[in-house]
């Protein structure tokens, strides 16, 4: 029941803003609709929390810990982030960024962005996770198009063609899949089925399997970001409007890493051997070593931060690369920080790039003085993210590298290495933006900073302490990813 | 060992796939590249309906009628109003030249044959033969995106290669379950749409479908 809730609530969302989405009180309906999707989604993991999985509408969805735990994320942060757009938006269409038409595509797209992600989240049918990651991917690309500029259209014809050239690649994996399933489960419905996948996951041809694997990494691993196919990320989250970047760094990325794990899983259980575990953590320490280096040569804001999430979901691919109840466990709790700490990033670069009038970060200097709440959310945000303690970042890298250097002490110094370097040139780079002299103007709108505090208040709170019901949780979760 | 006749056809129809597919790389005409993506659409949707037809799989009438509504009638027609209608049926001026092209077109084909081969002889399916053609033609589609520079070739190039993993599920696995291939049609056509939305405001912004002038974008 809560199932349909969760996925009716932002496609009628979508539907509404469709058809109203331009009057003045849309921004106010997109946090409405967002905020019940949320609760839908604490509702769903209260009953998934207490009452164990759930395999629910004929065999449609599946809920387990894992997935539950980033359908509450991917909630919160949408609801989140749809407060923050509420001013945001409102200044950029005075600014004459933006007229009523777009802002009713940007807010119907939204809504339908996030019912295709949850969509992809709890179904359980591999073939119908590709059909909504794909929407997800549709969804967006006219909203990173928003501004018209010849960038954000370069940024979203990019975004398009490479996404989707990749998610063609995992189309072929799932092909493959079911093509080895059928032997197994017979034709039909149920050989697409992940409950039904996994229970005969041992008697899957593994030679099949292991190509489709590789297919499926490359193709979804497109949608992670992961180096050499990372091309799209930067342009689409720096181009695009920075709700926009917020959700893209911190949902969909999890999202595509999902549908990996949710692969990789399988094929584990047909293989026996490491080789899906040594293709993440190839591809994942590629991004972060790629990404640390290209950080250091960004100027415009908003791509230097996308990289950076290239850096940390290629750590979040390494550490599920690497397998086992621990490293699995830092996986996911990664996840988390870096989706909270990400999304409150932007939030703040958002603003700031609107009181200074540009992303270039040579124009965005002593925000400290002009807008005191923008400049430390942006302060306290880029040093969570830098993985200094006590916030939760530095607990999760730290676990990460400790496992590293246990399991691949070989790893160890490109990981400490490529950290090292991220946190040198962003910090550098973050600092005279927050405390040097200034002469910016004051926003018209007052910013919406409350998600930014939020958000990092709750990564501190996840650094000094998880709670014990939340790290039981993240452990059963940690478990059914095995390896 | 001799084939049945209908499955004699599926293989003619298969090989058709792939002269289409090469035809796609050495035409200079976006109006042609229309054309023959249409006549591609119409092979895929012969040979499916054949395929379901042999084995009596009826499901794949479904999506043969959905190939043969979307792919070649909706798609072609909507590609042909933008082309009339942004008035660009010039040449597709391909980055590398044509012969070259097709030169890496056939060892591209090799290479799938060989890729498709191990894969081939654990299929149980009558048409597995096909499996190789298929492969073959989603990396020669890939290699079209690859070497055109304007907008619509590249998104022809783009349902090309769909084609080719349509007819790799087919050919291997008598199609995937229903409710995906109606999922994977119906994110094809949104696909196209928001596409012929994009057009619009590539064209409005740069004054061509050249993805020439988007070059800015570098990694820096």
């Amino acid at each position: 029941m809560e199932i349909y809730w969760l996925l009716g609530i932002p496609f009628a969302g979508g539907i509404f803003l469709a058809l109203w989405g331009s009057r003045g009180f849309a921004p106010e309906i997109n946090a409405l609709f967002s905020l019940l999707t949320f609760l839908a989604a604490v509702w769903l993991t209260v009953r998934v929390v207490s009452g164990g999985p759930i395999l629910t509408a004929n065999e449609w969805f599946f809920i387990d810990p894992f997935n539950v735990f980033l359908v509450a994320l991917t909630a919160f942060v949408a609801f989140t982030t749809a407060l923050f757009s509420r001013p945001y938006m409102r200044i950029e269409q005075e600014h004459g960024r933006l007229n009523t038409a777009r802002l009713r595509l940007y807010h119907s797209s939204y809504q339908i962005f996030i019912s295709a992600m949850l969509l992809a989240l709890t179904t359980n049918n591999m073939g119908i996770l590709w059909v909504s990651m794909e929407a997800a991917t549709l969804a967006t690309v006219l909203l990173v198009s928003l501004y018209r500029t010849p960038a954000a259209l370069e940024a979203a014809w990019k975004y398009f063609i490479l996404c989707g050239v990749g998610i063609a690649q995992a189309l072929f994996g799932t092909i493959l899949l079911y093509f080895a399933a059928e032997k197994v489960l017979g034709s039909g419905g149920v050989a697409l089925l992940w409950t039904h996948l996994n229970e005969v996951k041992d008697q899957l041809e593994p030679r099949v399997l292991q190509l489709a694997f590789v297919f499926m990494l490359v193709g979804y691993g497109t949608k992670v970001g992961l180096a050499p196919l990372h091309n799209w990320l930067p342009d689409a989250h720096a181009e695009g409007p920075t709700p926009i970047s917020a959700v893209l760094s911190g949902l969909l990325l999890n999202v595509a890493l999902y549908a990996v794990m949710r692969s990789k899983v399988l094929v584990d259980g047909a293989l026996g051997t490491d080789m899906a575990g040594n293709l993440m953590m190839g591809f994942g320490l590629l991004s972060v070593v790629m990404a640390a280096f290209l950080i250091k040569r960004q100027t415009d804001v908003k791509r230097m931060f996308a990289y950076s999430s290239i850096e940390h979901m290629g750590l979040v691919t390494f550490a599920f690369g690497m397998g086992g109840a621990l490293a699995n466990f830092a996986g996911l709790l990664h996840m988390t920080m870096h989706s909270l700490t990400k999304s409150a990033i932007f939030f703040a670069v958002g603003h700031a790039t609107q009181s200074a009038g540009t992303q270039l970060m040579s124009g965005i200097r002593g925000l400290i003085k002009t807008c005191p709440t923008i400049g430390w959310g942006l302060m306290l945000g880029t040093v969570a993210i830098l993985g200094v303690p006590p916030f939760g970042v530095f607990a999760s890298e730290f676990l990460i590298i400790t496992t590293a250097m246990h399991e691949h002490p070989w790893a160890t110094p490109f990981l400490l290495t490529a950290l090292g370097v991220a946190f040198a040139s962003i910090f550098g780079k973050v600092q005279p933006m927050v405390f040097g002299e200034t002469e910016l103007a004051r926003l018209p709108h007052q910013p919406a900073l409350t998600p930014v505090f939020v958000h990092l208040g709750l990564v501190l709170m996840l650094g000094l302490f998880i709670p014990p019901y939340l790290a039981a949780w993240y452990r059963q979760a940690a478990q059914l990813l095995g390896g | 060992m001799t084939l049945p006749i209908h499955l004699q056809i599926v293989n003619l129809l298969a090989a058709l796939l792939l002269l289409i597919s090469f035809a796609m790389l050495s035409q200079r005409r976006i109006i042609g590249l229309v054309t023959l993506f249409a006549w591609q659409g119409l092979a895929l949707a012969v040979s499916t309906a054949l395929v379901g037809w042999a084995t009596g799989q009826h499901h794949l009438y479904y999506s043969a009628g959905i190939t043969l509504i979307l792919k070649v009638i909706v798609m072609p027609w909507i590609f042909y109003a933008l082309v009339k209608k942004l008035d660009v049926d010039r040449d597709v001026e391909p980055m590398i030249n044509i012969p070259t092209t097709m030169l890496i077109g056939i060892a591209l084909v090799i290479f799938a044959f060989n890729l498709a081969l191990p894969i081939s002889q654990l299929a149980g399916t009558v048409t597995r033969s096909t499996l190789g053609i298929a492969m073959a033609c989603v990396l020669l589609a890939f290699l079209m995106m690859i070497t055109r520079s304007k907008a619509i070739p590249q998104v022809i190039g783009f349902l090309a290669m769909e084609n080719g993993l349509f007819f790799a599920a087919t050919s291997a696995t008598y199609g995937m379950p229903l409710v995906v291939e109606l999922g994977v049609a119906l994110d094809v056509l949104v696909g196209v749409f928001v596409l012929g939305i994009f057009f619009f405001q590539i064209r409005e912004t740069f004054d061509s479908l050249d993805l020439k002038h988007m070059e800015k974008l570098r990694e820096r």
